[in-house]
């Protein structure tokens, strides 16, 4: 049977859609922006090919790197701080309480709502003078701050904001997933005594791993590609370059300045840099999936 | 069934209710600013100091931004010169006062709006059923077959995800434009058909569906067709339904693509027509919020009997051993 299926071409009847419109729109253009990676060229004249030219001036680019490390801080931060509330909200919107659906609706309108109208909003919360931010801080008595224009504290600014705007979208995605969950593991393991702890260890977490696979390897692969916030709230990368990350630096590089090879260049190793994320997740961390 | 209003949820609610202020503000602030005027808007909150930044065209043209700060600067002279004249001078030109709707009529007579929305939903609806389709094909082979490839073509998938967009423009209105489709609906549409995240998606609730009964039915002698529309579709109702609002949303708040791909007043859709505020004369917050209110709230609503939906498909849904 399994050596049967090994054959299996037909497989490819269910993919074809998918993977022809996929390979005409988003993989061909890849190699062709892999071609251009190459050349130097600024879009009017004629491409000119400096072979890895493009490659070895970003290697020798401080302020390329200064981009990574700040995407790389920003990943980092951001997809585990997102995971965690968005498990913790999953987990109290699937109580039998009433008013549930209001709540999911209330939890997904930063999701709804365009970056655009958000980063307006944000950057008055954030404003050093008039930031509802700083006021509440102040009855702390807490010093004011200017958020987005502190170069220690302009990042965790835009990672707050951003896990803010993104959470409903995961919350959605964990409790689809918790809901697939049998109810009648967790009355076995109350009959056995297990505390809340203990049945969260043993049968949500193992069993919503599929879940928090998908989630942590789609934020992954999003969160190494942050702009639009970053564009909006921090222009021109922010105080010190805190927050240039490598996309916003790719753009400015491209659209600004018109280096569109580099620019590529600099896109692709962002891909390489995502794919090999990625490939590690799919054949190191997924072998600690529990599918059924 | 379960009883509702157990006293010991009180904790979880509230809980949920601090969070869901602080979830809410900013949709709040959103809508009450687009019931001000913009004097008010500028002067209640004197950070307008932030906002100009935000005020540029939201994409590539080296030109448009400096004709916005030509526009600016005369602008500033403008008003320097309006300050400089007699105070009951200034006031002869107030003519009509504010009134709470201004914004939305000024919104909507500004744009072709109703032309815009019916190019939104035309697209969004296309997009969303079809690429729901593709996906769920996609998803069931990946999910119950094993087939030469497997994991190159699941990597492959995934790969396109991983060049960001920006990078991908210029290849992507070159190739449509040999092909003809720059300022066609085709554009809008077809390269959105397939969905890498989509499949990935369902492909992690495939999964948890039994593959017992998937060598069972086919033992009996059930097609494989037969298995992905009796059985699978069935049973996956409550997640096609989120993908469903998910991909419904991204088509519906994409920007940069339409932006690209149509210059055709007839073909744009409500984002592209949102960002003619702020990159016409500087940016009109009032109008801005407004229209933004206006595309936003039939998605809060329709998330809202959306996910009704889906509570109770979820509910109807037999598979839980």
């Amino acid at each position: 049977m399994a050596n049967k299926r090994k054959k299996d071409w037909g497989a490819y009847l269910y993919l074809m859609p998918t993977v022809v419109i996929l390979v005409a729109f988003h993989v061909l253009p890849i190699f062709y922006s892999l071609a251009v990676s190459f050349y130097e060229w600024d879009l009017i004249g004629q491409p000119e090919y400096v072979g890895v030219g493009n490659y070895s001036r970003l290697f020798d680019d401080p302020m390329f790197y200064k981009s990574l490390w700040n995407t790389v801080y920003y990943a980092a931060v951001s997809v585990p701080l997102s995971i965690l509330f968005s498990l913790i909200i999953a987990m109290l919107l699937n109580n039998p309480i009433s008013a549930i659906g209001l709540y999911r609706t209330i939890y997904f309108i930063p999701v709804i709502t365009s970056i655009n109208a958000v980063a307006i909003v944000w950057n008055f919360i954030y404003h050093p003078d008039f930031g509802l931010l700083n006021k509440i801080l102040a009855i702390f008595s807490i010093d004011p701050r200017a958020w987005l224009q502190d170069p220690v504290w302009a990042m965790p600014a835009i990672i707050f904001m951003s896990v803010w705007k993104g959470l409903g979208h995961n919350v959605i995605i964990f409790l689809a997933g918790l809901q697939n969950i049998p109810r009648h593991l967790y009355e076995a393991a109350r009959i056995d005594g297990a505390s809340r702890w203990q049945q969260f260890r043993h049968i949500t977490w193992p069993l919503l791993s599929p879940t928090t696979f998908f989630i942590f390897t789609i934020s992954t692969i999003g969160s190494f590609q942050v702009f639009s916030q970053v564009y909006m709230m921090t222009p021109r990368g922010g105080p010190l370059k805190s927050t240039m990350v490598v996309v916003y630096y790719l753009y400015r590089k491209a659209f600004e300045q018109f280096e569109f090879g580099y620019a590529l260049a600099a896109a692709f190793v962002l891909f390489m840099i995502i794919f090999a994320c990625t490939l590690f997740n799919k054949l190191y961390l997924e072998k600690k999936v529990h599918y059924s | 069934m379960f009883k509702f209003k157990h006293p010991e949820y009180a904790p979880v609610h509230v809980l949920l209710i601090l969070g869901s202020i602080f979830m809410l503000f900013p949709f709040i602030w959103m809508i009450a600013t687009s019931f001000k005027s913009q004097d008010e808007i500028l002067t209640t909150s004197k950070s307008i100091v932030l906002l100009p930044d935000l005020a540029r065209p939201s994409f590539l043209n080296g030109e448009e931004e400096t004709a916005r700060i030509e526009r600016k600067k005369e602008e500033a002279k403008a008003w320097q010169a309006e300050q400089a004249r007699p105070q009951a001078e200034r006031n002869k030109k107030i003519q009509a006062p504010f009134h709470w709707f201004d914004n939305y009529l000024f919104a909507l007579k500004a744009q072709p709006f109703y032309r815009f929305f019916l190019n939104t939903i035309f697209v969004t609806i296309t997009v969303t059923t079809v690429s729901l389709f593709f996906a769920s094909l996609a998803a069931y082979a990946f999910a119950f077959f094993n087939f030469p490839f497997k994991n190159a073509m699941f990597m492959m998938m995934l790969g396109t995800m991983m060049l960001p967009q920006q990078a991908l423009l210029i290849p992507n209105y070159i190739f449509l434009s040999k092909l003809g489709w720059v300022n066609t609906y085709m554009a809008l549409i077809v390269p959105w058909l397939a969905s890498a995240y989509s499949v990935f998606f369902l492909r992690q609730f495939f999964l948890q569906l039994p593959k017992d009964l998937f060598e069972a039915a086919t033992i009996d002698g059930c097609t494989r067709f037969q298995f992905y529309y009796k059985v699978v579709l069935p049973l996956s109702i409550p997640s096609m339904v989120t993908l469903g609002i998910f991909s419904f949303l991204a088509n519906w708040n994409s920007f940069v693509w339409p932006l690209i791909v149509t210059n055709d007043t007839n073909l744009r859709v409500i984002q592209v027509g949102l960002s003619y505020f702020s990159s016409e004369a500087g940016t009109r917050w009032g109008p801005l919020m407004a229209a933004s209110t206006m595309t936003i709230l039939p998605l809060v609503i329709g998330y809202f009997l959306a996910q009704k939906q889906f509570v109770e498909s979820q509910a109807t849904t037999g598979m839980k051993e």
